[in-house]
């Protein structure tokens, strides 16, 4: 159990995808304009990211490394994982209209956000057993979340402070980007895994 | 067999099982929209502005297929829009006339005097909770664009501390006119071209300590017109759009260059 935690804390803070390991970056400095949207996206990758963990670990383990595979692992993962989001998609639109409407747009776009492959991958290559990628994938999206929501807000400020000229827009963003990151820095040691 | 073969048909099946199964469930979970929604947010230009007081086009195609909502409340698409809802729907009706937003101050930095060096957040709500902002007029445009941040069509320009209106490009969904703090801006229909840019109603004299070209309230204008058209409310002149106003010599009685004509972007109906 305090292993799990443990994984979850490492994931979310010590080794933020976002600010750590820099995946994620396009949706990162993509939809950090206003904090509903942030939201938004932020729980659509929580969502995604726990579910594809859970369903790319026994493809690798019970399919790929069966047939000797393993190096197929990229494009397999790529394939189910888009298979899976617009799945969901489907479904939710039948099953529960309310929340595909709150999900709706960012779910096709969370297919290509390499986020989602890279923890999938990293889960891998730790060598975790299927409930610790599980909770992996969870701290990892939580930690995606935890950056955006962070990063909108300081955003949001920016946006009414006036920057200099040449600074305005991107490059303003991309600055506070390396800030937040160094900010993150200060956890490095909190857990040693 | 060689892995290479093996390799790929795993891949390959593995393609076709997950694009059965999408198959399969959407399908199975497929959910029966109304065409006619659907055509309707196509003919709709999609912007999302909310103007028609709906939370965007598609929310509007709804209301206008499931109950009996106008088909004009559409403003950035205008009669070709109008015309395509009712050719959907089978219903009449006509557009009316595209509004523009006009921003009702000319008084830019050197024309407008400051009273002060405001150096707080750069947004107008917030410059006018601070003892109004720079300006030495209380009703004068702020010119920290907060209208122009909401504008979902970038039509609103920021020069010298004042909002201006690019009538081209407005679709006058309105969203600007609750975004000014001091109520400002004002939609008015797209071929009217004369305008009082001021709505300071102080006295003359208050107003010309204050701002080089605001509205005395001398009624020139006004008298010149025959009190049709442009009318005096208090010590301010204010257009009156429901009536034709169609002589643009009218701006040159103004005595401090209030009055503004600006061609809109079609020409003014002749009378």
């Amino acid at each position: 159990m305090t292993e799990l935690v443990l994984l979850v804390v490492g994931a979310v803070l010590v080794n933020n995808f976002v600010l750590h390991r820099f995946l994620g970056i396009c949706p990162f400095l993509g939809v950090s304009r206003d904090i509903p949207t942030a939201l938004g996206m932020s729980a659509a990758v929580v969502f995604v990211v726990t579910c594809a963990a859970a369903v790319t670990w026994p493809l690798q383990y019970f399919v790929l490394e069966r047939f000797g595979a393993g190096y197929l692992q990229t494009i397999a993962f790529i394939l189910v994982i888009a298979t899976f989001v617009q799945l969901v998609e489907l479904v939710l639109k039948k099953a529960a209209p309310a929340l595909h409407r709150g999900l709706g747009i960012y779910l096709p776009l969370i297919t290509t956000n390499c986020a989602v492959l890279g923890v999938t991958v990293l889960s891998i290559k730790k060598g975790l057993n299927f409930v610790e990628s599980i909770f992996f994938a969870l701290g990892a999206a939580l930690g995606f979340g935890l950056a955006l929501l962070i990063f909108t807000g300081m955003r949001e400020r920016i946006a009414r402070a006036y920057p200099p000229r040449a600074f305005q827009g991107t490059a303003i963003a991309l600055v506070t980007a390396g800030l937040l990151s160094l900010a993150f820095m200060g956890f490095a040691g909190l857990v040693k895994l | 067999m060689d892995p290479v073969i093996q390799h790929t048909i795993l891949i390959g099946m593995a393609g076709l099982v997950c694009g059965a199964l999408l198959a399969l469930v959407s399908h199975y979970f497929a959910v029966h929209e109304d065409p006619t929604v659907e055509a309707l947010t196509a003919a709709l230009p999609g912007i999302n502005c909310g103007g028609c007081g709906y939370a965007g086009c598609a929310a509007y195609a709804k209301a206008v297929a499931t109950e009996n909502i106008g088909l004009d409340l559409c403003k950035p698409g205008g009669a070709e829009t109008v015309a395509k809802m009712a050719a959907i729907t089978g219903r009449t009706a006509s557009a009316r006339e595209r509004e523009v937003a006009v921003v009702l101050c000319n008084g830019s930095r050197e024309r407008a005097r400051q009273a002060a060096l405001y150096n707080g957040v750069a947004d107008c709500a917030a410059a006018d909770l601070v003892a109004g902002g720079g300006k030495s007029c209380r009703f004068g445009c702020l010119g920290f664009g907060s209208c122009a941040r909401v504008c979902p069509t970038g039509a609103i320009e920021i020069a010298d501390s004042l909002a201006v209106v690019h009538p081209e490009l407005c679709i006058g969904c309105g969203k600007c006119t609750g975004a000014c703090p001091r109520k400002l801006i004002k939609l008015v229909p797209e071929s009217r071209s004369i305008h009082v840019l001021c709505i300071n109603r102080d006295r003359g004299p208050d107003v010309k300590k204050v701002c080089d070209v605001g509205c005395i309230g001398c009624t020139l204008c006004s008298k010149a017109c025959n009190n049709e058209g442009i009318k005096m409310d208090g010590f301010l002149a204010v257009v009156d759009y429901t009536v034709p106003l169609n002589s643009p010599e009218i701006a040159t009685k103004c005595p401090t260059k209030a009055i503004a004509v600006r061609p809109g972007v079609k020409k003014e109906a002749a009378a």
